[in-house]
C-alpha cells in the first residue's frame, strides 16, 4: 500500500473542481489511457486576466486525482505569468509530498497547466524538434530534460518515477542516461556558484585590501567597508578621497568594476557618511 | 468498521482450529523432532501426522511430502532440481501468466544459460495445447505450468499437459498454490512429478509450504543442511507451522464441497449482480475453467487503485491488476498476456472469496461498489455516459 499523506487522501476522497469549465479560455489533455493516467484541464480568466476558474477530469490513481485537485486550487487567482512558474514540486508540496514512485502524477499536472496556457496563447502544442525517447509511455526528450532539471534527478529510476519514461520495456534507459549527463553538463557553467553572505563579505574585504586600497593609498586616499546589504556594498572614503571631487568617479569606475569582476557581477557600491 | 475480506488469493485468515492446534508448539511442546529423547520424539510423531494430512488433501503418500518455507521456495526447489538431475538438458517450458515465483526464476535461469519457452494464452487465459505439445523437445528438462491462475482463477489442464510431458520423459512441475483446497487434486490419477502448495493460501499461517515430489522422481535438494525431510530439505522443522498446515489441509479436504457449492454461489452472485448494476464491465478469464472462489472484473475507464482505496473506506479488501498497484508502471502481466485492452486492464479488480465469507458481506459489496465506479467515472475524461459503446464487448 502506498504511504499517502492525509492531504493526498483528503483531496482524493473530496476532490476540488472536478469537471469542465464551460467555454474555457485554455484547455489541455495530457497522458493517455494506455499509460494509466490522463488529465484534462480547462480554465477561464476574469477581466483582470487572472484564472477565475480551473477544472479537471482525471483518469488515474489516487495521487493523480489528488494532484489534479491540488493543481486547480493552486492556480486559482493567479495570472498566467504566475501560473507558468508553478512547478511539479509546488503541486507535490501542496499535498505534503508524494511517494517517489508517484511523482509523475505531479509532473502530469504541471504539463497540463503548461499546455493549457500555450493553448490559450495560441502557441504550438508540441515543439516539432521534440523526440519521443520512451516508446512505451510516449515521453519526449524535452519532457525528460525538464523533469531532470527541475527536480535535480540523477538516475534512470528517478526519471521513471517522475516521468514514467523507462518504466516499460527498458530499451530507452541508455538514452535517458544520456539526457541526464547532458543536463548535468549544461548546469555547470550556468554562472558562478551562489555566495553565502559571509563568503561575499570576506571576498569584498580581500579585494579592497589587495586590489583597491594600494592604488588609493598611492594617491593619499583610503576606503573603509561599512556594511554589505544584499548586493549593495556600503563604503566610506578617507583622506584625499574624502575631499576629492573625482571620488564619485573613482567609486563607480574603479572600485565597483573591480568588485564586480572579482566578487559578484551584481554588486553596486554606495558611499555613506561614516 | 467491519472488514469484508475478499482477497483470499493474496492470503487467508488462519483458521481458529489451525491456531489452536499450533499454540502448544510455541509453548510446552518446544522439542526438536530430531532429538533422541521422547520429549523431542513426540513432536516427530505430530509432524508425521501433519505429513499424512497434507498427503491426504492431494491423494499422495506421506513420503512424497516435503515441508518448505513457502510456495516460492517449493517452486525454486522443484525447477532447480529438475535442471540439476538433467545436466544435459537446458530447455524450460512455462507460460506467460505464471506467478513471479516461477516467472522471475525462469528469467534468472535464462540469464544462467537456459532456453525458456513462455507459452502464450488466448483472450480467456487458456493455453493452446497443440502449441504446448510442439514446444516439448528432446532438450526440455522441465515443464512448469500453474494449476490455477492467481489473478483470474483460470485453471490449466495440467494433468493432460503432464501426461504429454511424461510420454517424453520430461519432468513436470505445477504451482498449485491457488488450486490446493479449492478444487479436487488427486495425484494418484495423474503423472505430475512435482507440485507446490503454500500454507497461507489455505488458512494455515505464512511461512510454511509443501513440495510434493512423486515417488521415484530424482530430486536434488535446494536447501542443503541436516538430514531433515529425508535429506531433501535441510533445516530444523518449523514445527508449529507444520502442525498448523496439517490441520489446515484436513479442514480444506473436508470443505472442498462447500468451496465448490457455497463459495461458488456467493462468487457467482457477486459477479452477476455487479455486471448487472454497472455498465461497461466484463469478467476476465474463461468462465467455465475457473476456480470457484475467484472473479476478476474490469470496470472500463476507471483506474483500479482509486476503486481499491474507495472500497477501503468501507472496509472492503480486494486487489487490482492496474499499473498503479502492480508496483511497476504497466498493468499485470497476466492481463497483458491475455490481450485485455488498456481501457479495461487498468480498471481490473480481483475478488477472491473463502468459506468464511457471508451472504451479507457479498450484499454489502454489491450495494457499495456501483456508486464508487459511478463516482470515479464522473471524474474520468474518457467516460461519456452509460450509452457509450464498449469497444471490447
Amino acid at each position: 500500500m502506498w504511504e499517502y499523506t492525509d492531504k493526498v487522501k483528503e483531496h482524493f476522497l473530496n476532490p476540488r473542481n472536478v469537471g469542465e469549465v464551460e467555454n474555457p479560455d485554455g484547455m489541455a489533455e495530457v497522458g493517455s489511457i494506455a499509460c494509466g493516467d490522463a488529465l484534462k484541464l480547462t480554465f477561464k480568466l476574469d477581466e483582470n486576466k487572472r484564472i477565475k476558474e480551473a477544472k479537471f477530469k482525471t483518469f488515474g490513481c489516487a495521487s493523480a486525482i489528488a494532484s489534479s485537485s491540488a493543481l486547480t486550487e493552486i492556480v486559482k487567482g493567479m495570472t498566467l505569468e504566475e501560473a507558468q512558474k508553478v512547478t511539479n514540486q509546488d503541486i507535490a508540496s501542496y499535498l505534503g509530498g508524494l511517494p517517489q514512485e508517484k511523482m509523475h502524477c505531479s509532473v502530469l499536472g504541471q504539463q497540463a497547466l503548461e499546455k493549457a496556457i500555450e493553448n490559450y496563447r495560441g502557441q504550438p502544442v508540441k515543439d516539432s524538434g521534440e523526440k519521443i525517447i520512451c516508446e512505451c509511455f510516449g515521453v519526449t526528450d524535452r519532457e525528460i530534460e525538464k523533469a531532470v532539471r527541475e527536480n535535480n534527478l540523477r538516475t534512470v529510476e528517478e526519471v521513471t518515477n517522475y516521468t514514467k519514461a523507462g518504466g516499460g520495456c527498458g530499451n530507452c534507459h541508455e538514452a535517458i542516461e544520456g539526457i541526464i549527463a547532458r543536463v548535468l553538463q549544461d548546469a555547470k557553467p550556468a554562472g558562478r556558484p551562489r555566495l553565502s553572505n559571509i563568503q561575499k563579505i570576506r571576498m569584498i574585504e580581500e579585494t579592497l585590501e589587495h586590489e583597491i586600497r594600494p592604488s588609493l593609498k598611492h594617491d593619499g586616499g583610503d576606503i573603509e567597508l561599512i556594511d554589505v546589504v544584499g548586493n549593495r556594498v556600503l563604503v566610506a572614503t578617507r583622506g584625499a578621497c574624502a575631499t576629492c571631487k573625482a571620488a564619485d568617479i573613482t567609486l563607480k569606475q574603479f572600485v565597483e568594476t573591480k568588485l564586480r569582476e572579482l566578487v559578484w557581477p551584481e554588486l553596486t557600491v554606495e558611499e555613506v557618511v561614516p | 468498521m467491519k472488514t469484508v475480506y475478499l482477497d483470499n488469493n493474496a492470503t487467508t485468515m488462519v483458521a481458529p482450529e489451525v491456531l489452536e492446534a499450533m499454540l502448544p508448539y510455541f509453548g510446552e511442546l518446544y522439542g526438536n523432532p530430531s532429538s533422541m529423547h521422547s520429549f523431542g520424539g513426540q513432536i516427530a510423531r505430530q509432524i508425521q501426522q501433519a505429513r499424512q494430512q497434507a498427503a491426504d488433501l492431494i491423494g499422495a503418500t506421506p513420503g512424497e511430502i516435503i515441508f518448505t518455507s513457502c510456495g516460492t521456495e517449493s517452486d525454486n526447489a522443484a525447477i532447480r532440481s529438475a535442471l540439476s538431475v538433467n545436466p544435459g538438458k537446458r530447455h524450460i517450458v512455462t507460460s506467460r501468466v505464471e506467478h513471479p515465483a516461477v516467472k522471475a526464476l525462469c528469467a534468472q535461469l535464462a540469464r544462467e544459460g537456459c532456453r525458456v519457452t513462455e507459452l502464450p494464452v488466448d483472450g480467456n487465459g487458456l493455453l493452446d495445447m497443440e502449441q504446448y505439445e510442439k514446444s516439448l523437445t528432446p532438450d526440455t528438462a522441465v515443464v512448469s505450468l500453474m494449476w490455477a491462475n492467481n489473478e483470474t482463477g483460470v485453471v490449466f489442464p495440467v494433468e493432460e499437459a503432464a501426461a504429454l510431458a511424461d510420454q517424453r520423459s520430461i519432468l513436470f512441475h505445477t504451482d498449485a498454490v491457488q488450486a490446493a483446497g479449492k478444487i479436487p487434486i488427486d495425484m494418484e490419477k495423474n503423472t505430475i512429478h512435482m507440485l507446490s502448495i503454500s500454507g497461507h493460501k489455505l488458512h494455515a499461517p505464512k511461512g510454511i509450504g509443501v513440495l510434493y515430489v512423486r515417488r521415484g522422481t530424482r530430486f536434488s535438494p535446494f536447501m542443503i543442511g541436516g538430514h531433515q525431510e529425508k535429506e531433501r530439505r535441510g533445516g530444523t522443522e518449523n514445527t508449529a507451522s507444520i502442525v498448523g498446515l496439517g490441520k489446515a489441509c484436513e479442514l480444506a479436504a473436508a470443505r472442498l464441497k462447500v468451496e465448490n457449492s457455497g463459495v461458488r454461489r456467493l462468487r457467482d452472485k457477486l459477479e452477476q449482480e455487479l455486471l448487472a448494476r454497472v455498465p461497461n464491465c466484463r469478467v476476465n478469464g474463461d468462465h467455465r475453467q475457473r476456480l470457484p472462489n475467484t472473479t476478476n472484473i474490469s470496470f472500463e475507464f476507471v483506474e483500479g487503485e482509486g476503486i481499491l482505496l474507495m472500497m477501503d473506506e468501507f472496509g472492503i479488501c480486494a486487489s487490482s491488476g492496474s499499473a498503479c498497484t502492480s508496483g511497476s508502471l504497466q498493468p499485470s502481466h497476466v492481463l497483458r498476456a491475455m490481450g485485455i485492452p488498456y481501457t479495461m486492464a487498468h480498471g481490473s479488480i480481483r475478488f477472491s472469496l473463502s468459506v468464511y465469507n457471508t451472504e451479507q458481506e457479498i450484499d454489502f459489496v454489491i450495494e457499495k461498489l456501483p456508486p464508487i465506479i459511478e463516482r470515479l467515472r464522473g471524474m474520468s475524461p474518457y467516460w461519456q455516459g452509460s450509452d457509450q459503446v464498449c469497444a471490447t464487448q
